[in-house]
């Protein structure tokens, strides 16, 4: 049976907003199953003395203070952008949602 | 679209609601999260953004010190755990307020947990559950442009300010509230009008409603009486004001309730609060959890609070608005009603601010739930924001005290301040408002008081001793309302020879 199946990749896909092809969707569902399966080989090692990691470092509390540092100008920070309006970005029309 | 709506009467005899907030609160720290941005409300746009808030390449994010602190001293002061070790977390989802694509938020491990505030309603009190206190960044500012709503539905596209992404942001979620009955929407409120004063006592964030600094999401579901199945629960957004949650609440249930009564299903989904309608739309339905993909944020490093810091700042905890209240009640003799009522419009600080200032209690009470509670009423504004302060008031208190003013005297004075003339001894300057307390000036006004009403003064002299007030009258209306009347008095029988 595969790790992850081919509906499920559609609805990632449309989670991500991605269109997808039918030819598209095969060729990801095989691939992600491929890494599925081969992440899963970690857990055939991990012990119960192992504790899962998210980080490669053995580091916590890492914080800055609470201080102000220069921002970018609006042109800097909009010099990028497709498309501004009003010193905003302007994004296309957002689809299927409500707010 | 229209709502059916079921009286809430009817609602209530046949469903109970069970109840769940959301309040989220910006933190009022000087950067963000994440970055070394400024957090000033109302800034002009994208003038506070940099390359780690707008996400991009090769930036990283840094966690803010005194957000981690603030956090956790909210998560104190609302009982609850804090967690020895925990993670930032991404929740993915595809929506331009967010120009990295996810929020960095806390999903399985928050910073605080299992927590309680008790609430008073209507006499009662309350223990509202605290599921979870987390720390996640506030997304970007969309206005929709286009289509008649000027809401996303129908828009030709959106544009976009990055200023509020990235500034830290406290969610503090209920478990859910059933046995409210009736009283659900005045708990609601009280919970979230609780909850602000707890925030504003402890400085963490200035917790207005109407800047989207305090936000609040309101959860509500009904199930039928006897019954001990949760209903479906629906999300209410956009709820702007402790007025709106209250009227949220209700019309949720009020909606529900014929939803249900017509063999109905509620759905789960968002729906969003109409301040002008007092109604709920439907909006979006809500995302699973699963489908925001929530994993470990592997750009920060897990937090871990060292437990005796942690008790470092529950013992600097400030007294909480409820240990407090009860202190000021018992200090000034207040009667519950009395202290329910200037809780209710939010005079304690001010009175207590007026009572340091060197007022007497009954004074500083007087005049704000009195004279200023009005004017704040007729101009539809909230007392604190009032062009006058404690200090203020307790200097006009302290000028009747001494005889300089009298209580209408002292009403112009505050008129004068409120209109911005300046300080009260400045406004007593500038229209001359001292009371006569010269004994030559005050005696002249009543030898011609005495002089034009010498029928008056005759009927004293013959022993009518109550006739004086006509006389007291006449040299209060010929002094302005600046004589001392309790002066006059005495000085009229003098002059008239007559004794007590």
């Amino acid at each position: 049976m595969s790790a992850i199946t081919r509906d499920e990749v559609a609805h990632l896909a449309r989670l991500s907003r991605l269109a997808l092809t039918d030819d598209e969707l095969d060729h990801y569902a095989t691939q992600l199953d491929a890494i599925i399966e081969s992440v899963a080989k970690v857990a055939e090692v991990a012990a119960e003395d192992v504790p899962p990691s998210s980080h490669a470092l053995p580091l916590t509390n890492v914080f800055r203070a609470d201080e102000v540092r220069q921002s970018l100008t609006p042109e800097q920070a909009l010099s990028g952008a497709p498309a501004v309006e009003d010193d905003r970005f302007r994004v296309p029309r957002i689809l299927g949602e409500e707010a | 679209m229209t709502t059916t709506k079921m009286s809430y009467d009817e609602a209530l005899d046949r469903f109970e609601p069970v109840l769940g907030l959301e309040t989220h609160v910006e933190l009022g720290t000087a950067s963000k999260m994440f970055c070394g941005c400024r957090t000033m409300f109302g800034a002009p746009p994208n003038t506070q953004v940099c390359p780690t808030c707008l996400a991009l390449p090769g930036s990283l994010p840094v966690a803010n010190a005194q957000a981690i602190e603030s956090t956790i001293r909210i998560g104190l002061a609302l009982n609850c755990s804090i967690a020895e070790w925990c993670r930032f977390a991404r929740k993915n989802y595809f929506y331009p307020d967010m120009p990295k694509n996810y929020q960095i938020s806390q999903y399985d491990e928050p910073l605080c947990f299992d927590g309680y505030i008790d609430v008073e309603v209507d006499g009662e009190t309350v223990r509202i559950e605290i599921e979870r206190v987390h720390l996640e960044e506030d997304t970007g500012k969309s206005t929709h442009v286009g289509g008649a709503t000027g809401r996303i539905h129908g828009a030709d596209y959106s544009i976009v300010d990055y200023n509020r992404a990235g500034i830290p942001l406290v969610e503090i979620v209920t478990k859910p509230i059933p046995g409210a009955d009736r009283l659900a929407p005045e708990v609601a409120r009280a919970y979230v009008t609780e909850l602000r004063e707890i925030m504003r006592s402890l400085g963490v964030s200035d917790v207005r409603m109407e800047e989207g600094s305090l936000r609040c999401d309101v959860n509500v579901s009904l199930m039928p009486r006897g019954s001990s199945e949760w209903g479906t629960r629906t999300e209410t957004k956009n709820v702007n004001s402790l007025r709106s949650v209250e009227r949220a609440v209700r019309s949720e249930i009020e909606r529900q309730g014929a939803v249900l009564a017509d063999g109905g299903r509620i759905v789960q989904e968002t729906r969003h609060f109409h301040e002008d309608t007092g109604t709920t739309t439907s909006g979006r339905s809500k995302e699973e959890a699963q489908d925001y993909r929530y994993f470990p944020e592997p750009d920060l490093v897990p937090i871990a609070p060292d437990p005796a810091w942690v008790a470092e700042l529950k013992a600097a905890l400030p007294e909480l608005p409820s240990v407090k209240r009860k202190r000021l009640q018992a200090e000034w003799g207040l009667s519950d009603l009395d202290m329910q009522a200037m809780h209710n419009a939010d005079a304690i600080d001010l009175v207590e601010a007026t009572v340091a200032a060197g007022a007497p209690a009954a004074d500083a009470r007087k005049w704000w739930m009195g004279e200023l509670a009005r004017r704040a009423n007729e101009s539809g504004t909230a007392l604190a924001e009032l062009p006058i302060t404690p200090a203020h008031i307790a200097r006009v208190t302290e000028l009747v005290a001494s005889g300089a003013l009298n209580d209408k005297l002292a009403r112009e004075v505050l008129e004068g301040v409120l209109n911005g003339e300046g300080t009260p001894d400045e406004v007593v300057d500038k229209r001359g408002l001292k009371i006569v307390n010269d004994e030559g000036e005050l005696s002249a006004i009543i030898d011609e008081v005495l002089a034009a009403n010498a029928d008056a003064a005759e009927k004293v002299r013959s022993g009518k001793i109550a006739a004086v007030g006509a006389l007291v009258g006449g040299v209060m209306k010929a002094s302005r309302g600046k004589a001392d009347a309790a002066r006059a008095r005495v000085l009229i029988l003098e002059k008239l020879g007559v004794s007590e």
